[in-house]
């Protein structure tokens, strides 16, 4: 996507505080789930947000939908700020920022059927004028998705994961949003399905000129559906850029190392391949490091990263969160 | 070479209430000491279902069809033991013992309110003489070798002060706790991180050299099949498709599933290529199509697919496919 | 091997003509659809014992229904000239020391009994699912307060209750069931609370939260909809005590007042003449327990038809 397109989503400084330990008498603790983030997207673009699990990447997806109530900072959607919507802007807010779930046997109500799945958020949102029209609607979303108008009347059980989460997907179309968080929309499907649903992601993405914001596990996948690339450690991103960039050339050791972890599905460059491994275990985000949030784990790590918190900075054309990046 | 496990015509169906669900249909293959076998299968293919029945885990639902069953010189196919009894036995002398199972979720496997130390131990105690002090050096000694940072400490602890990973790590010492000929992994990785992945991968490949054990790593990601195994075998609603060393599968791909496997994952290195997705759902087991399985989904089919399952054509000593395909270019047509 | 099932194909050419696209099937599924409570049907009726529970109680209700309409006695009628009978053919379980038929009493015995035990059935259904509902969806200290409310009814111990509103209402079949329901619906509150909490957190829920749905709509469309199995399990359970608990309150006498039958009274009168005429206890004493423990069944039949864990 070009830079030039206008800025739909501006996140700054989020923090996202779980409460834990909700006991009488003990001190309350906090799992810092996000610590301080700030990125944008743009119209029709995708980011895609890298990590492993615990590093709080859902949970910053989960926030910027406004799922939870962020401890502190800014999401501007539009220009306007989010966390303080209440009423009608806010179901304007519901109706234009939708999320699409990791785990399709969890996300559909199972007492329901599939058209009245889909037609749910017209409902709710109190879309088109007639039962009649919201039904040929449920019917052209199916086709659009790779299924068939009779499955309408078939509960969720009765569908295979791929198939259910192209449900998901049709649900989150129904309401024609803006921007989408897929919340890593593949990671429990097979391979071949896999495909199928980023193809999907790609083709809607291309015809209506939706954002993504694409949380995922899977670095190859995600170099392949987005744009720029974030990469999130411990609650902090500690490397966003262009997804080639970041790709080819990570600078932050941490974004090295995962990188490097990666499986190549080739028979000789698979076996070929040199990792970097990393020691130690990801601190708690209970009581995260001082400093760098990396500095556990980094092999350069020195005082300096252990007593003071690294910020983004611009490197070779990309933003790094780290003092020995310097080039 | 001697052959470390044969399995030939192997059938399981469940009965359910819904019908009876064909998960593995008539499937052979051969497993040589030494050797590192991907199964790789998308779920549903019967991937798992049939290790398992090779090791007898499958519960009372199951019924099992089976011609050959060999392993390690015995026979150990249930369905040439006059009673459950005799086989549960002959199961329990040699599972733990020569061959081992290391399990897709630790937490499952894992006794949560038994200590690591413990559950070491037992595979141990079950199948050797040592005495419970020896046991616990031996369980220590596995500790170091998956490579469990101070032992000492950790042996005595429960399996939730464990990270995903290290629990992995558990798992695999148990499997290897005798010395097993044979580890069948199922998804090993697969709850696990990328970066912990790798680890895990490493460990499991560099003990099967140390010991020169076998190992069937069943799993979807062929990225884990590439960076691990010798010879894979591709499984598709419940049959073997094609099976071949992992060059033949992955720069001589003959059947159309294999290649469009191959096709829609992401290839990192290989840039901007358009994933080319299989369209549609895998076969529903319930009633799987007569002929082959993937011919709903094939861009190939022809009518003759439809009818009849095709036998496996011998591209190579180690490389066979199951296709009409093969058997069309072998009567010298060509179509358009 | 291979050669004879090779012979087994005529492999003619046309045999390997290209497939058409329509030919190909390959969003198949192969189960039937069913509904929830029709799946539930199905199991529910593959459990023998629960089956015949049902028929009995659907007898039981039809003649609780019928019999006091057309039979020529009437709960009350007393015939002087028959008292203490035994069974015959114009007094099917004889009558008793006023010469009243014990079969019509019994019958009428039944209305009450089980229209108290659904009647309280049902209100403590309504009560328990809202209020628990209420607790579960919205959580914090809402729900602890209201928690604790219903916490402090139940540690009451509920005869003090029943003695209560007898002493305020005066003795039928309204104080019972006022009596009865007070505390009744707590263990009803309480199961549908953790069902919520626990349904609020997967993500079909919170996916009917990011669509703009109304609170209303996801604690009454999305969550107790998919507790249903526990509360329809939770509900038939509670007829049993219910019926229990009139007969018990009937039995020590500060139930429904004589001459009105219920099975609890009718045990009552026949204790005194339990030595002469035993067969007199019977009757009441069959009929609360075979209601109960057919009741008994069905429930646990619906417990194992609707287990979500199935599927």
């Amino acid at each position: 996507m070009t830079d030039t397109a206008k800025i739909l989503l501006e996140v700054k400084d989020l923090k996202m505080h779980f409460p834990v330990n909700k006991s009488l008498f003990s001190k309350k603790q906090f799992v810092k789930a996000v610590d301080g983030v700030s990125f944008e997207i743009r119209e029709g673009e995708t980011l895609g947000l890298v990590g492993e699990s615990g590093c709080g990447k859902s949970s910053l997806g989960r926030t910027v939908v406004k799922m939870y109530e962020p401890t502190s900072g800014e999401i501007l959607f539009d220009g306007k700020d989010v966390t303080s919507l209440r009423g009608a802007e806010l179901k304007q807010f519901r109706k234009d920022a939708q999320l699409i779930f990791q785990d399709p046997y969890a996300s559909l109500d199972p007492r329901m059927t599939v058209g009245e799945i889909i037609k749910e958020p017209m409902v709710i949102h109190g879309l088109y004028a007639s039962d009649a029209e919201r039904e040929q609607r449920v019917v052209e979303l199916l086709q659009i998705v790779g299924l068939k108008p009779d499955h309408i009347r078939r509960y969720p059980h009765e569908f295979s994961g791929g198939q259910r989460q192209r449900i998901s997907i049709a649900r989150t179309l129904a309401l024609e949003p803006k921007f989408i968080v897929c919340d890593e929309p593949i990671s429990a499907l097979d391979v071949s399905i896999q495909a199928q649903i980023i193809n999907l992601l790609k083709k809607i993405q291309q015809e209506t000129g939706i954002a993504y914001l694409f949380v995922a596990h899977d670095l190859s996948v995600v170099k392949h559906i987005s744009n720029r690339i974030a990469v999130m450690y411990l609650g902090h991103i500690v490397e966003i850029g262009s997804s080639n960039d970041i790709y080819c050339s990570p600078k932050h050791p941490y974004s090295i190392a995962l990188l490097s972890a990666v499986p190549i599905p080739d028979s000789v460059e698979g076996k070929r391949k040199v990792r970097i491994p990393l020691h130690g275990e990801v601190p708690s985000p209970l009581n995260p490091p001082e400093g760098c949030p990396f500095c556990t784990r980094c092999p350069h790590a020195d005082d300096r990263c252990r007593k003071e918190r690294p910020q983004l900075h611009e490197v070779a054309g990309r933003q790094v969160a780290c003092f020995k990046v310097t080039e | 070479m001697e052959k470390l496990l044969t399995v030939e015509n192997l059938t399981v169906d469940f009965v359910t209430d819904e019908g009876t669900v064909h998960a593995v249909r008539d499937i052979s293959f051969d497993v040589f000491p030494g050797e590192i076998l991907g199964i790789v299968g998308e779920s549903g293919s019967g991937k798992s279902v049939s290790m398992y029945s090779v090791m007898g885990l499958l519960r009372e639902t199951a019924a099992i069809d089976c011609r050959t069953l060999r392993f390690d010189g015995e026979d150990i196919n249930p369905c040439s033991y006059p009673d459950k009894k005799a086989y549960a036995g002959k199961m329990q002398e040699i599972c733990g013992k020569s061959m081992a199972m290391v399990f897709q979720d630790p937490m499952t496997f894992l006794n949560p309110t038994m200590r690591i130390g413990k559950q070491l131990c037992e595979p141990i105690l079950n199948h050797t003489n040592l005495s419970p002090k020896e046991a616990r050096e031996r369980a220590l000694e596995l500790m170091r070798l998956v490579g469990i940072p101070s032992p000492e400490t950790r042996i005595d602890q429960y399996p939730f002060e464990f990270s995903g990973g290290m629990r992995q790590r558990i798992i695999i010492a148990i499997a290897l706790a005798n010395d097993p000929k044979l580890i069948i992994a199922d998804e090993p990785t697969t709850a696990l991180d990328v970066t912990v992945q790798a680890q895990v991968l490493d460990l499991i490949r560099d003990e099967s050299r140390r010991l020169g054990s076998s190992v069937i790593l069943i799993t979807h990601d062929l990225g884990v099949v590439a960076s691990l195994c010798d010879r894979i075998n591709i499984m598709y609603g419940g049959k073997i498709l094609e099976s071949g060393t992992d060059e033949e599968i992955f720069y001589q791909p003959n059947h159309p599933y294999t290649k469009g496997l191959l096709s829609c994952i992401c290839n990192p290195e290989n840039d901007d290529a358009q994933l080319q997705p299989i369209p549609g759902s895998p076969p529903d087991l319930l009633q799987p199509p007569v002929g082959c399985p993937f011919v709903d989904r094939c861009e190939h089919a022809m009518k003759v697919c439809k009818l009849y399952m095709p036998e496996h054509t011998e591209l190579s000593s180690t490389h066979r496919s199951a296709c009409w395909l093969n058997e069309l270019a072998g009567r010298g047509e060509h179509r358009d | 091997m291979t050669d004879t099932k090779k012979t087994q194909f005529v492999l003619t050419d046309d045999l390997f003509e290209k497939l058409h696209e329509d030919e190909k099937n390959n969003e198949f599924i192969a189960v039937s659809s069913k509904t929830y409570l029709q799946d539930a049907w199905h199991s529910f009726r593959k459990n023998r014992l629960a089956m015949v529970s049902l028929v009995f109680l659907a007898v039981m209700v039809l003649l609780a229904i019928f019999v006091p309409i057309f039979s020529p006695y009437t709960y009350d009628g007393q015939d002087l000239n028959a008292r203490n009978a035994l069974p015959s053919l114009a007094h099917w379980l004889g009558t008793d020391k006023f010469g009243r038929d014990i079969f019509v009493r019994i019958m009428c015995g039944a209305r009450i009994s089980l229209s108290v035990g659904f009647a309280a059935a049902f209100i403590n259904l309504v009560i328990g699912v809202v209020y628990g509902g209420i607790c579960g969806y919205f959580g914090g200290k809402l729900d602890m307060i209201l928690m604790r409310i219903a916490d402090i009814i139940y540690a009451i111990p509920s005869m003090l209750y029943v003695i209560m509103v007898m002493l305020v209402f005066g003795s039928n079949i309204f104080s019972v069931l006022l009596a009865i329901s007070v505390s009744g619906w707590i263990g009803m509150a309480r199961q549908v609370r953790t069902q919520v909490m626990s349904l609020k957190e997967r993500e079909f829920a919170q996916a009917a939260l990011v669509m703009g749905a109304s609170h209303n709509r996801i604690l009454y469309k999305h969550l107790i909809i998919n507790c249903i199995g526990p509360i329809i399990v939770n509900t038939t359970l509670m007829v049993p005590n219910a019926i229990f608990t009139e007969a018990f309150l009937a039995f020590v006498g500060i139930g429904i007042s004589i001459p009105q039958a219920s099975w609890g009274t009718m045990a009552n009168e026949a204790r005194a003449l339990l030595q002469n005429y035993p067969i007199q206890m019977l009757w009441p004493v069959l009929a609360i327990s075979l209601t109960m423990l057919s009741l008994n069944f069905i429930g646990d039949g619906l417990n194992e038809a609707l287990d979500p864990k199935k599927r």
